[in-house]
């Protein structure tokens, strides 16, 4: 039946077939070609895209690095805690989970809002922390409800412990990261997940980089639902750096007991290798509490008290220097010979200068001195005579030598670095000419001073080993170690020929110190008016002296202005102890020991306390007698034999 | 020209299979082997349930073929219309008796097999049309009144299928049509006119599509509107295809499908987890056979001489791409999702039922090519 219009009508179909084969062509380009695209061209594209489906990591943080003491006792440790967290995608109605929660937690309305906001703000698959701390009896109330509780995930960590309280400001504490922090510390971009804490002050922040070690990650493979599948790799990251410290947990806790119920600090400080043996502020605070954070009401209470126990004092308080600033009086006034030590002043209790009244401490005036008995009993009217000549310029450079108005340590956050007053110093931050009764108040110790505890007892370490520039240090490393071995050798070389000036040169030359004076008798000078100020009868620090052999001390008191007295609290002779609290006197003292082949400088200060020779004198001669005591264990532990 | 039936009218088995065109028997053998190892992976490398029944129906399908095949050519022109005429009540059935599932009412319940009868229809209207030309002269063809028939045979079916609702068959289905219309020699002009109506429909269209079929054509014009949603599906299919690479990653290492970020990956998606798998070195070799398959028909349409055959193959060849294209084109993100399975290598008994049945036609036409249809 094939006919004629089947011949015509098969021309026609072939001839419409072989337009479709021609489309048909192009869309074989097009799919060959969208195949070359996707799977060659842009393949390591979607490889990655894929593997970013596939692939989900867990962060974990690894134990902090622990802060231990000289001798190996830990003073910020880990303990283990037990947590839960909730990851948002695993459980399947997080309403109903929550609820459940907080039957069994007793959480508040509260806490659950915040945790409902976090897991918006978060991806599904993040973990939430409902509890970072919770005690036994919740976690196994946890553990018997888990099979209904789909999505909760009770975790054993580890948390940061901080069992000593007395190290509390030098420590520091730890807590969660602020925004700030995350802006401020570069170093914590890839060291941060979900239970790290971050150091905020004292060695806890200085540290932190290598305290924190390495993240760890679990990485899964998970399906489009976001279960995990199996667990492709697991890294421990890397634990923090555990630190030894130059501190001495037992002086420690003695200093902050002497310290109990004042407001103040201690400081010692090795002579030579400038190791720091105790730093303690008082009073202290809990740093636990700011691990797992800390409620508003305690932290009110921090904030609030009279006594600032957050400030790490030693450091991070400032004072008037008062009469110890005269030790540094005497060497300046000695090294630029504008004074004369045998030059003998009559004190009558005070001067006049310009129609202005200076008054000595002493009321009824200390009759004649010469400079040893000065610096001896302190006598303000000899050393107003001693600045006059000497002029707050010249004080000023040998002040900031012996190391203050500067950093002591390194990277501690909260130190501040006070203030040497000299004239261009007043033109520029009070924009005034300076006048000659400033200079008399400085050579006291008054006025514009600031400083440090701990710069006053670099500067009394300074004076004690000779007149030698030294570094301090917190942490101890054993290539520092090394730099001290002999030591010990030196110092019995340094007794046998004690004026010998190739000792002198070994001294320098072995531990790279640089000399602080031009003529070494000066420095012996004040070394010996300091023996005098508190074993001599009438040495200000007489009445704290110890007289045991080795454990004679040499040292300087200091009371430091809160306000000036008026004319009229003058005549009434009012007593210290009966001005209100915060118009007190600051009480320091500052001294090395032992006098014989000293080793430790100590520095204490007592705000309000009143009277250096008073308050703050006793709690040094304590703290003396513990350290010297120490210190042949501290010797030894230093030589290896203890390890 | 002689009466080459009355010659050969008896074929024997032996005979009938020696003149199977063997290039395209061993591409769709091929295929076969190929989706048996696709749909092996996605069972997760077992070997489950999906996998069982698709080898099973694989085979229940393919003697259907060899069955088909070998029933002459003037076999099934005499049988299209009453094949076009079931089918049809098929569809009608289903509209009372049919299986409702992710709400749209497909399917029969044969107890052995779901039936889907718009997936035959895919086939029935070819038939039904390829026909109808044969039996109308060449001047009639582009007459009005002798386009009125074929469209309404097109639009019956066309209609009951897009009210299941199923917009990807009912549009396979449309366009397998209009083929046959094509080759037939209606002129250009009335496919104008009739684009033109549809255009002015489209608005009427759109007020009748459901939500979702409304968001995933918006989702095609911008996937990045909905990400997670429609857009999911093209994302994660071109993450999967494109992750493949050049070799792949091995057989049932594909981790987009293992792991379910594939959507309907025996289904639709079998492409993109064979790409995966298996990266540019397969796909492009499924592409080539079903490029094969389609030029062996094409070339089977060659050889015939009568005008049904000639149509049906050129016809079922040209849909055959189509369905191929379409899927292809869907998966690799080129056009919208619309739910179209791929020949032979998708898991679904009426979709290979229907393809096995189509080729298995092609096959009788090349067998029987010096046969005459009376």
């Amino acid at each position: 039946m094939i006919s004629s219009t089947g011949e015509s009508k098969s021309k026609l179909i072939g001839r419409r077939m072989f337009v479709i084969s021609a489309a048909k062509a192009v869309v074989v380009l097009g799919i060959l070609g969208r195949l070359v695209s996707l799977q060659i061209n842009e393949s390591k594209k979607y490889k990655t895209l894929s593997d970013k489906n596939r692939f989900r990591e867990w962060k974990f943080s690894p134990p902090r690095g622990t802060i231990n003491d000289y001798y190996g006792k830990q003073i910020a440790s880990n303990k283990q805690v037990y947590q839960l967290h909730v990851i948002p995608e695993n459980s399947e109605n997080i309403e109903t989970l929550l609820f459940r929660l907080k039957n069994i937690l007793n959480l508040t309305e509260k806490k659950v809002f915040k945790i409902r906001r976090k897991i918006k703000s978060q991806k599904p698959w993040d973990p939430v922390v409902i509890s970072d701390n919770l005690t036994w009896s919740e976690f196994s109330r946890i553990n018997l409800f888990l099979h209904e509780l789909q999505g909760a995930e009770p975790i054993v960590s580890v948390a940061r412990l901080y069992t000593e309280p007395s190290s509390a400001h030098v420590i520091g504490y730890v807590s969660k990261a602020s925004k700030k922090d995350l802006q401020n510390k570069a170093y914590l971009k890839d060291k941060i997940t979900t239970s790290t804490r971050v150091g905020k002050t004292g060695l806890e922040s200085k540290l932190d980089i290598q305290v924190l070690g390495d993240v760890g990650y679990k990485r899964y493979e998970v399906n489009a639902y976001g279960k995990r599948i199996k667990e492709i790799s697991i890294n421990p990251g890397k634990a923090g750096q555990n630190f030894k410290t130059t501190l001495d947990q037992e002086v420690q806790e003695l200093a902050s007991n002497l310290l109990k119920d004042k407001s103040g600090s201690v400081c010692v400080m090795d002579i030579y290798k400038g190791d720091i043996v105790a730093m303690v502020s008082s009073p202290v605070f809990d740093p636990n509490q700011f691990v797992h954070g800390i409620n508003s009401k305690n932290w009110n209470k921090l904030i609030k008290h009279r006594d600032k126990p957050l400030i790490n004092k030693a450091i991070a308080g400032l004072y008037p220097p008062g009469s110890t600033i005269k030790s540094l009086a005497v060497i300046s006034a000695l090294e630029n010979d504008v004074f004369n030590p045998k030059t003998v002043i009559r004190c009558s209790g005070s001067i006049e200068l310009y129609g202005e009244k200076f008054h000595c401490w002493k009321k009824k005036g200390h009759g004649f001195m010469d400079m040893r008995e000065g610096l001896k009993q302190s006598c303000d009217v000899y050393f107003y005579e001693v600045a006059r000549k000497l002029g707050i310029d010249r004080l000023s450079v040998t002040a900031k030598k012996f190391g203050l108005g500067d950093r002591v340590l390194d990277g501690f956050i909260e130190e501040r670095t006070g203030v040497v007053p000299n004239t261009s110093w007043k033109k520029k931050f009070i924009g005034k000419n300076w006048y000659l009764g400033e200079t008399l108040h400085a050579g006291i110790g008054q006025g514009y001073w600031q400083s440090s505890p701990m710069q006053l007892c670099l500067m009394t370490a300074q004076i004690a080993n000779g007149g030698y520039k030294i570094k301090p240090r917190i942490i101890l490393n054993d290539d520092e170690n090394k730099k001290f071995s002999d030591l010990n050798k030196f110092i019995e070389d340094r007794k046998l020929f004690s004026d010998d000036v190739v000792s002198l040169y070994d001294f320098i030359s072995k531990f790279k110190y640089k000399s602080l004076f031009r003529n070494p008798e000066n420095i012996k000078f004040v070394i010996d008016a300091l023996y005098g100020a508190t074993n001599e009868p009438g040495g200000t620090s007489y009445g704290s002296r110890l007289t045991k052999k080795g454990f004679i001390f040499a040292g300087k008191t200091g009371t430091s202005q809160v306000k000036r007295f008026t004319a009229k609290q003058r005549e009434l002779e009012i007593k210290n102890e009966d001005l209100p609290y915060e118009d007190r006197d600051h009480a320091l003292f500052v001294a090395f020991a032992p006098f014989k082949d000293p080793r430790y400088a100590i520095s204490v200060v007592i705000e309000h306390g009143g009277s250096g020779s008073k308050t703050a004198a006793p709690i040094a001669k304590k703290v003396i007698k513990k350290v010297l005591e120490r210190h042949p264990l501290r010797e030894s532990q230093a030589n290896g034999e203890i390890t | 020209m002689f009466k080459q039936g009355s010659i050969q009218s008896h074929l024997s088995i032996r005979d009938k299979l020696l003149a199977m065109d063997f290039v395209l028997l061993s591409c769709i053998i091929f295929l076969g082997l190929i989706s048996f190892f696709a749909m092996y992976s996605t069972d997760g490398g077992e070997f489950a349930y999906h996998t069982k029944s698709h080898i099973v129906r694989f085979f229940v399908f393919f003697f259907l073929f060899f069955v088909v095949s070998f029933f002459k050519a003037s076999f099934w022109y005499s049988t299209s219309i009453p094949i076009y005429i079931g089918i049809l009540i098929l569809l009608i059935l289903v509209k009372y008796f049919g299986l409702t599932s992710s709400g749209s009412q497909r399917w029969l319940d044969l107890y052995f097999l779901n039936l889907q009868p718009s997936e035959l229809m895919k086939i029935g209207l070819i038939l039904f049309l390829a026909n109808y030309y044969h039996r109308i002269s060449a001047g009639d063809v582009n007459r009005i009144t002798f386009l009125f028939k074929p469209l309404v045979a097109l639009i019956i079916p066309f209609i009951l299928v897009v009210t299941q609702p199923d917009l990807g068959t009912a549009f396979l289905i449309g366009v397998g049509g209009f083929i046959v219309i094509w080759l037939a020699g209606v002129k250009m002009k009335y496919f104008t006119y009739f684009g033109l109506i549809l255009i002015s429909l489209t608005p009427i269209a759109i007020s009748f599509l459901k939500p979702y079929q409304k968001s995933r054509i918006l989702t095609f014009l911008d996937p990045s509107r909905d990400p997670l949603g429609a857009g999911y599906q093209i994302t994660q299919s071109k993450i999967a295809i494109g992750s493949g690479g050049f070799f792949g990653k091995g057989f049932l290492n594909g981790s987009q499908s293992y792991l379910d970020y594939l959507p309907e990956k025996h289904t639709d998606f079998i492409f993109t987890l064979f790409s995966e798998e298996f990266g540019f070195f397969g796909s492009s070799i499924v592409l080539t056979l079903y490029v094969v398959i389609t030029m062996r028909i094409v070339s089977i349409g060659n050889m015939v001489r009568d005008t049904f055959s000639k149509l049906y193959c050129y016809s079922f060849a040209t849909a055959f791409f189509i369905y191929v294209a379409v899927n292809m084109c869907m998966v690799l993100g080129l056009i919208p999702i619309v739910g179209a399975p791929l020949p032979i290598l998708s898991y679904g008994g009426s979709s290979m039922m229907a393809m096995m049945l189509g080729l298995g036609i092609a096959m009788s036409c090349k067998i029987h090519k010096d046969q005459s249809i009376n």
